[in-house]
């Protein structure tokens, strides 16, 4: 018995030596092309949302770029682009471990953040210990000026649930004093990081706008059933009914305002509403439904991107974060092409730099993204924007949504 | 608003029996507790969806090609893979750890399967989503149907188990395993067919909730978690017992979102668990037999 | 005697391991010694009753959420007793309510169990605090995170030899033989089911504490997250959940294996885990280390 516990440990502790000293070993850095890694959630939980918004752009862009010969460089060369990619099965400590390996074991030249407030944050402090600029595409939060000023190279460009809650209220304010809906609204709210921040802001500015909650009730994630929560708000009387809900919620709500016949004379979804496959949910009826995000509709930037996007994913994209994500990319090359592929100096160029887009000119505000489109409206088969209103390329909203 | 609570109450628990059925049968007759349960419905699922979106196929229809898909399936399964376990545990209580362990390792096979052919994004369609008027209350018609469903599937299951011969032998080896052989039943069959049968019901279940819930690779573990929680309530094996669970479920889950607070819906149904299974372990309807 | 030494050595190397080793190395050897303990752990309790807790993600996530509410208002110390505290704590309920069950019933609450603490977390915060997400900003490196859980794996270990060759262990063994005859020889079931219980989840709640200041931002759904849970059993059941050092023999090449392979294979991971898991039930029912003893005792007769 003695004899073969000693033996196992001592193959236990070889075993372990041995791994442990080849993982050890250092890659050569290789000047043939650049390299980009990312760890996203290719499965779990997080994997609907990073299969529609950040995958899909990734490999779109890394193939145009390799298509048109590579990433342009100061000099004029061009070097073709190398992927390392890995899968962060949804655990932030698989993110951060993987992030880890990218930075000191594969060495990559940039890498493309995870999906998800969450794991950009896990990951935040590998970036700027290794000194990589981080487009936090995918990380909504108040805290966002925050994060910026703590961390140097992080840029943070999808806004925070006050945004867009009070772009809401700025919206149904104006339709109000349009004489289209009355003052009582309908809200539910999922329980979760997202939701409770939109809850949380649209509280007190529905408020101040004028409005009452007829209805104001959160839920918790999972639940799939929606027919009594909205008999209760069609039962308000308000005109409005609002679900800061995630996908598969929007989809299940929606569904169930159509079953049960309730025509809100708003209808506004949380996360979901802008997929791609939102109209076949709503059974090909989504027009005048109003969610998150939203997409210039006279763009012709805009529209050639989402040809290309289906060409080549077999999917057009999300009209919320996914133009976003590419454009953060072409941000990405266009710094390269600029300064080089030293990461200090690309940080730089970012933060301070003017980029030509998919969504128009980009210039970041203190590390912040804040020229964004806040809400957004099912016309016709396209989500268009149409919050701020006062910015060109808004759209008008329709309101009443038609009737299913 | 109580009689609408009460009909949503309904049609969320006849979704719950009709998840529930398949895998009452699979752990009261071949005692396999099968969690890869919730996997086999997913993939269901998906085949249900790619028949609808890509060649127009009603899922009503599709339940005839892919019902005998899960039967054979599942049959096979049990086979291949349960018959070893059962015959190396020996009739002890080994079994039911080792099946756990076994489906465990399954749930993860047929699911990254799935993650490999569809990605993990969601995937939805609708189809028989009109509403329809019952008493007064609007209600999704394929909601109904899943209702429906389930009312008849457990009622005529319960029926088809007590009143055949076919049934007597599935009971006994429910019953008592280590007696059945005395008496000429052939346990190995009616276990496969038990087994097989729980699957055919999970397959069902899958076809029929693709029509109105948007699903994905990874969402089978909430339905086996679900289907658990309602044959643990009802009593092991016991399917009549399984079906009024679930309504009993449904019921519970709407009544405090509509009464107490949406927030606490789940907390309720596993708090409703953990009483049941620490004061009636063996299920709220359990009795000396089905 | 020398088995000891051995891991003595091992654990001082591991200890100047960040001197060695790059921002990787650390963060795999921090991966090693976390799911070493927490197999260990796990396998204190699970190994010899043979009740197989699906639960290790609920106690995981109840101390990473811990430290996520404490770490600005305590100082490191007390925040990691707070986080034992709460753990025991909730395994005392947990285990007062369930350990008298039969082993199914016991396995699929455990199940379930993650879920519901979740679900109560989230309905607290929302409702009672207002607020859903924490951050921990702690200047903790990577480092310090690696020997605090070298620290505790080196208790968890002794812990268990200790337990192994106590009266508890020998009352454990009594009753994963057999339970009855254990209770009828005068061993308190309940009692001694409850110790070890509450044991071993207060070390997988130090082992989330330990680990959470990794992560920054801490929510529910990222620190119940069910692959933990998932990841401990199979690797305990490999080595041998009934061997004092077999679940480490099971944790160190598995977790190397699935690092390997989410490097290489990132698509076929689950596949591939699945494939092992039924593998190991059909092959290695009793881990490795037994199917090694029969081995040679085969051996041995021939």
């Amino acid at each position: 018995m003695n004899s073969l516990k000693r033996r196992t440990l001592f193959c236990l502790l070889s075993g372990a030596a041995l791994s442990a000293v080849s993982f050890g070993f250092a890659n050569a850095q290789d000047r043939t092309s650049v390299k980009i890694g990312y760890a996203v959630s290719k499965s779990g939980a997080n994997a609907t949302g990073a299969g529609i918004t950040t995958i899909p752009n990734y490999k779109l862009w890394v193939k145009e770029v390799n298509d048109a010969g590579g990433l342009t460089l100061p000099d004029g060369k061009r070097l073709p682009v190398e992927v390392v990619e890995y899968d962060d099965r949804s655990s932030a400590e698989d993110a951060v471990r993987f992030t880890e390996r990218l930075a000191s074991q594969d060495k990559v030249d940039f890498i493309l953040p995870p999906w998800g407030t969450g794991f950009n944050l896990a990951v935040a402090p590998l970036y700027e210990r290794f000194g990589y600029p981080q487009l936090a595409v995918t990380g909504v939060t108040d805290k966002a000026p925050e994060f910026a000023a703590r961390w140097k190279k992080s840029f943070w460009m999808l806004g925070g649930g006050h945004d867009y809650a009070n772009a809401l209220a700025d919206v149904l304010k104006a339709a109000r004093e349009a004489g289209q809906i009355n003052d009582k609204v309908a809200v539910i709210s999922v329980a979760d990081g997202f939701g409770i921040d939109l809850i949380k802001a649209a509280r007190p500015a529905l408020k101040e706008a004028g409005f009452t909650l007829a209805y104001d009730k959160t839920y918790p994630v999972g639940t799939s059933d929606f027919a009594a929560l909205v008999n209760e708000a069609a039962a308000s009387g308000a005109d409005s009914f609002i679900a800061f809900s995630y996908p598969p919620d929007s989809f299940a709500v929606t569904k169930q305002a159509q079953t049960a016949r309730f025509n809100p004379k708003v209808l506004y979804v949380g996360v979901g509403g802008a997929f791609p496959i939102f109209p076949k949910v709503s059974d090909g009826k989504q027009e005048g439904v109003i969610s998150i995000g939203g997409v210039d509709g006279s763009s012709d930037r805009i529209e050639d991107y989402f040809k290309r996007h289906e060409a080549f994913i077999g999917a057009k994209p999300d009209s919320w974060a996914s133009a976003i994500t590419y454009a953060s990319l072409e941000m990405l090359a266009q710094s390269v092409q600029r300064v080089g592929l030293d990461k200090a100096a690309v940080a730089n160029e970012l933060s301070t730099g003017s980029f030509d887009t998919v969504i128009g000119p980009v210039k970041l505000e203190d590390n912040q993204l804040r020229q964004l489109w806040w809400a957004g409206q099912w016309q016709g088969d396209r989500f268009v924007a149409i919050a701020p209103a006062d910015r060109s390329g808004a759209a008008k909203p329709v309101i009443p949504k038609p009737q299913w | 608003m109580f009689l609408s609570t009460l009909i949503f109450g309904l049609m969320l628990g006849g979704t719950y029996a009709l998840i529930a059925l398949g895998l009452s049968l699979q752990y009261g007759i071949a005692r396999i507790m099968n969690l890869a349960y919730g996997e086999v419905l997913i993939a269901a699922a998906f085949i249900a969806f790619v028949l609808f979106s890509s060649y127009g196929l009603s899922p009503l229809w599709s339940l005839f090609i892919i019902v005998p898909l899960g039967y054979g399936l599942s049959f096979v399964i049990y086979r291949v893979m349960m018959r070893p376990l059962v015959r190396r545990s020996g009739g002890s209580g080994h079994l039911e750890v080792d099946s756990i362990l076994a489906t465990f390792g399954l749930l993860f096979v047929i699911q990254g399967i799935m993650l490999v052919a569809f990605g993990g994004n969601y995937h939805s369609y609708s189809y028989l989503a009109e509403g329809i008027d019952i008493f007064g209350t609007t209600v999704a018609l394929n909601r109904l149907l899943s209702f429906g469903l389930s009312v008849a599937i457990g009622g005529g299951l319960y029926l088809a188990l007590t009143h055949s011969r076919w049934g007597l032998n599935l009971r006994a080896v429910a019953l008592a395993p280590k007696s059945a052989p005395l008496v000429g039943i052939d346990v190995n069959r009616v276990a496969s067919i038990g087994f097989a049968l729980g699957g055919a019901l999970a397959v069902a279940g899958g076809v029929m909730i693709s029509m109105y819930q948007a699903f994905s690779a990874s969402y089978g573990v909430v339905f086996t978690m679900k289907a658990l929680v309602v044959v643990i309530m009802g009593g092991v094996g016991n399917l009549l017992g399984a079906l009024v669970a679930g309504l009993l479920l449904g019921l519970v889950e709407t009544f405090v979102l509509v009464y107490v607070d949406p927030g606490l819906t789940l907390a309720a149904t596993y708090l409703l668990f953990l009483v049941v299974l620490l004061w009636r372990p063996e299920g709220i309807f359990a009795r000396r037999g089905k | 005697m020398i088995p000891l030494l051995i891991g003595l050595a091992a654990a001082a190397l591991l200890a100047l391991s960040p001197f060695f080793f790059d921002a990787y190395g650390v963060g795999v050897i921090i991966g090693l010694l976390g799911y070493a303990t927490l197999a260990s752990a796990w396998a204190m309790f699970s190994g010899p009753t043979r009740y197989i807790s699906l639960a290790t993600v609920a106690f995981f996530g109840v101390g990473a959420y811990t430290v996520a509410v404490l770490s600005e208002v305590l100082p490191w110390p007390l925040v990691l007793l707070c986080a034992a505290l709460v753990g025991a704590a909730l395994a005392l309920v947990v285990g007062l309510s369930t350990l008298r069950v039969a082993g199914i019933y016991f396995v699929i609450f455990s199940f379930g169990l993650a879920e519901l603490i979740r679900q109560l977390i989230t309905w607290y915060e929302v409702n009672v605090t207002g607020t859903l997400g924490r951050y921990i900003f702690l200047p903790l490196e990577p480092q310090h995170v690696l020997w605090q859980l070298l620290a505790l794996a080196v208790i968890t270990l002794l812990l268990a030899i200790l337990i192994d060759r106590s009266k508890l262990g020998l009352a454990l063994k009594a009753i994963g033989d057999d339970e009855v005859v254990a209770a009828h020889a005068g061993i308190n079931l309940a009692r001694t089911k409850l110790t070890l219980f509450v044991l071993s989840a207060t070390l997988i709640t130090l082992v989330g504490a330990i680990q959470a200041p990794r992560w920054v931002y801490i929510e529910p759904a990222i620190v119940f997250n069910p692959q933990v849970s998932f990841l401990t059993v199979i690797m305990a059941l490999l080595g041998g959940a009934t061997r004092r050092w077999g679940p480490i023999l099971g944790a160190v090449p598995l977790f190397l294996l699935f690092e390997w392979l989410g490097a290489n294979f990132p698509n076929h991971f689950s596949i591939i885990l699945g494939a092992l898991f039924i593998l190991i039930v059909f092959v290695l029912p009793d881990g490795v280390l037994a199917a090694l003893e029969k081995l040679r005792k085969k051996e041995k007769a021939a």
